[in-house]
């Protein structure tokens, strides 16, 4: 398990460095934001941050499709934070009281992603255009969630147990894993993710950020932009 | 010609009720390869295309950010499947935004992805065959580039950027489009999209002054070449010739005359419109627009000012000072770009659409309207596609809404306003945009038409308008083609600068 847990994190952090770079380098040769946009880089932010935290476009494209997502983004990121007791030590007052907002929000995801799921089988374009590895990251993430709310409401694992394991993770020096069936497969799952995430589709996380129909202002009249290649040909002419 | 098409009605609730490739064998005609060599491409497909391909997607990778990332980022989530107004008006399900992008993505994965190379049916990664090729040839033609499905991605991914890559490789391995190669080759070659030689123009322009000497009994000019003049205005060659764009050119003319303001056409720049956009090829697209650069320094002209047209008020205000120096703000050692931007008066936006001159001039009051002049029109406004998603005018984000109904509410007493799912950002294509408006795609083009006719028609019955506005010459010829088989009048059609042209008050202030 320990060995799984650094070659998934070495591949997830290697992956993602590899993707981030290539998107950051890859030039924008042409202002191309979807208008109305903003001028400022400071629009430029406030426009991400819109995009981000509240599905912006998304919810003027989809309403039903919007609640699911935000019931799913949501719910993971309460997840995330209520996992970090797992990660630090000693656990902070604050990340002791938001534990059972951590619940209600795996509550939350795994609803939101029975409802993507549900879309995909009863929407006929929804089914038209999704591929199978469409529904396995749904029940992937799935997986992951409801082994995880089993472990809250009906089979405790030993988290004093995983807490030292994890902490031992820290000082590459591996303790025993505490088994337990559904730990296990929570874990697996969570590692499957993690190193298949830079080669997949989830690439839509560091992917928006880099947008240039979202990230870019719309100043074109009052600013030369310029891509290298672009340019080098125009100096010779 | 006879419409070969059943008109489509849009109802919401049978949305999902699609016929899978109803529309894989409409396809435009392929452009020969005398006309594919002429503009630098291969001349046809030939032994090797395959490699060729997959070549020439690896440099657009490198290249282009967008393509990078787009072809990354979706997750099949569905929010453009319903977006598109060739899906809503074909019905079929590759017309769907996400779907059309996943005839490219698919081919991406194979050859570029980890997963795609080894799990290909996993992720719908596929080899490119020529049966793909042709479906691209198909799909890639049925889009207007028109960016509404941009607008409602919750990641910004923009088909119209999947669709001209497309399109450049399709060019690059000499599959190339009959109607984009052989307009792309007249204006290298004449100066304009529509083919019309220098004599021709001028003759042109000399009868309109005689004709609007004989109703105004004034000299209104429509001065050619001449150098030493403030303005330099680039517009479409369709407003040269064919109606209703020729209304606009004549209000134009009346609202420099009007204001007293010197001008001139250029015979090397007398096409606005930017067909290398349509194709996705940046040294065309630049050289495209470069008659533009050489023409301004040529007549040493203070601005550059753009008529009604879409696609070319889209390379003009986002691309023209990348591509060709036409703006604001190059560096002092940018020498290429200062050359010709310390030719040009930085008080005025660099390029400006005729929209924002002709408003500012109004709201200074140095010209004057009688908006009664109108009283025979009802009038409503329809926001060309990449005026709308792809550029802007004036100071404001929502300037490029604004400001043309600003003009119109000053020059017409009566606007109103279409369904407001289907006006300003969320705008539908006319249906011929992108390189569309060739008549071998009538069929596509007047389904496509679907959504914004059920729009003009709920403000027909309603409000009995009788005159749609719009500032795009690919709009106007596409609504005076296929109005007619909607069951409306062909004139209904026309430019905001017809209406200003009607209510302008010319002897006053000239």
């Amino acid at each position: 398990m320990s060995g799984l847990f650094y070659l998934a994190t070495l591949t997830f952090l290697i992956g993602m460095v590899w993707k981030i770079l290539q998107y950051a380098r890859t030039p924008a040769p042409l202002k191309i934001p979807t208008t109305p946009a903003p001028p400022t880089s400071a629009g430029v932010v406030a426009r991400l941050a819109r995009e981000t935290l509240f599905f912006e476009s998304l919810f003027r494209a989809n309403l039903l499709l919007w609640f699911f997502a935000v019931l799913f983004h949501g719910g993971l990121a309460l997840v995330f934070i209520r996992h970090l007791r797992y990660f630090v030590d000693p656990v902070p007052a604050w990340l002791v009281w938001m534990q059972p907002f951590g619940i209600y929000g795996g509550i939350a995801m795994v609803l939101g992603l029975m409802g993507l799921l549900a879309r995909r089988f009863l929407i006929r374009r929804v089914r038209y255009i999704s591929t199978p590895s469409d529904y396995l990251w749904l029940v992937l993430l799935l997986v992951i969630g409801v082994s995880g709310l089993t472990m809250t409401y009906v089979a405790h694992p030993d988290v004093v147990a995983l807490k030292a394991y994890i902490q031992s993770l820290w000082h590459f020096t591996p303790a025993p894993f505490p088994a337990d069936p559904f730990l296990t497969l929570h874990l697996l799952g969570f590692l499957v993710l993690l190193a298949l995430f830079p080669f997949s589709k989830l690439l839509h996380a560091p992917g928006v950020f880099f947008s240039p129909t979202r990230n870019q202002a719309d100043d074109a009249r009052e600013h030369r932009h310029l891509a290298p290649w672009s340019q080098s040909e125009l100096e010779s002419q | 010609m006879a419409t070969p098409t059943a008109v489509p009605t849009l109802d919401p609730t049978t949305i999902d009720q699609f016929t899978p490739d109803a529309m894989a064998g409409v396809r435009s005609f392929p452009a020969p390869p005398e006309i594919q060599g002429a503009i630098g491409f291969a001349p046809e497909l030939s032994e090797g295309w395959e490699a060729r391909a997959i070549a020439r997607m690896g440099e657009l990778l490198q290249e282009n950010r967008a393509l990078r990332v787009f072809l990354d980022a979706c997750v099949h989530c569905g929010a453009c499947t319903d977006k598109c107004h060739y899906y809503l008006g074909t019905k079929d399900p590759k017309n769907m935004p996400v779907a059309r992008q996943e005839l490219l993505r698919s081919v991406y994965r194979r050859y570029f992805t980890f997963a795609g190379k080894w799990f290909p049916k996993l992720v719908g990664a596929r080899d490119l065959t020529r049966d793909v090729l042709d479906e691209w040839y198909s799909y890639f033609y049925q889009c207007s580039e028109c960016r509404r499905c941009s607008l409602f991605c919750p990641y910004g991914i923009d088909t119209a950027e999947i669709t001209m890559a497309a399109r450049e490789i399709l060019n690059h391995i000499g599959y190339g489009q009959k109607y984009t190669s052989e307009i792309i080759g007249k204006v290298h070659r004449i100066g304009n999209n529509l083919g019309l030689t220098a004599p021709a123009l001028r003759n042109t322009l000399e009868g309109l002054e005689e004709e609007l000497k004989e109703e105004t009994g004034l000299d209104i000019r429509f001065p050619l070449d001449e150098a030493g003049a403030e303005v330099l205005l680039v517009t479409p060659s369709a407003d040269f010739f064919a109606e209703p764009h020729i209304y606009s050119l004549i209000g134009y003319a009346k609202v420099f005359h009007a204001a007293g303001i010197s001008w001139t056409l250029s015979t090397k720049a007398s096409e606005a419109g930017n067909f290398g956009l349509f194709i996705g090829n940046h040294q065309q697209m630049r050289k495209i627009a470069h008659r533009i650069r050489d023409a301004a320094l040529d007549l040493g002209v203070k601005r550059v000012v753009v008529g009604e047209c879409g696609h070319a008020w889209r390379v003009a205000y986002s691309f023209w000072n990348t591509l060709i120096g036409v703006g604001s703000g190059a560096d002092p050692d940018d020498r290429y770009g200062h050359l010709l931007q310390k030719q040009l008066d930085h008080r005025y936006k660099q390029p400006s659409h005729i929209c924002e001159v002709t408003w500012d001039l109004l709201q200074r009051g140095a010209i004057q309207v009688d908006p009664e002049a109108n009283d025979h029109l009802t009038v409503t406004y329809h926001d060309s596609c990449n005026v709308a998603r792809g550029s802007r005018m004036g100071d404001t984000p929502d300037g490029a809404f604004e400001i043309p109904r600003a003009i119109i509410r000053k020059v017409a007493n009566r606007f109103v306003e279409m369904d407001p799912a289907t006006i300003r950002e969320r705008t539908f294509c006319c249906g011929g945009g992108g390189g569309l408006l060739t008549d071998d795609l009538l069929d596509v083009r007047i389904k496509g038409a679907a959504p914004r006719m059920a729009a003009l028609r709920e403000v027909v019955e309603t409000h009995k308008v009788n005159f749609m506005a719009t500032i795009c010459a690919i709009c106007k010829a596409q609504f005076t083609k296929v109005l007619p088989a909607y069951g409306f009048k062909m004139g209904m059609v026309g430019g905001v600068h017809q209406l200003v042209s009607n209510a302008i008050r010319l002897g006053q202030n000239g």
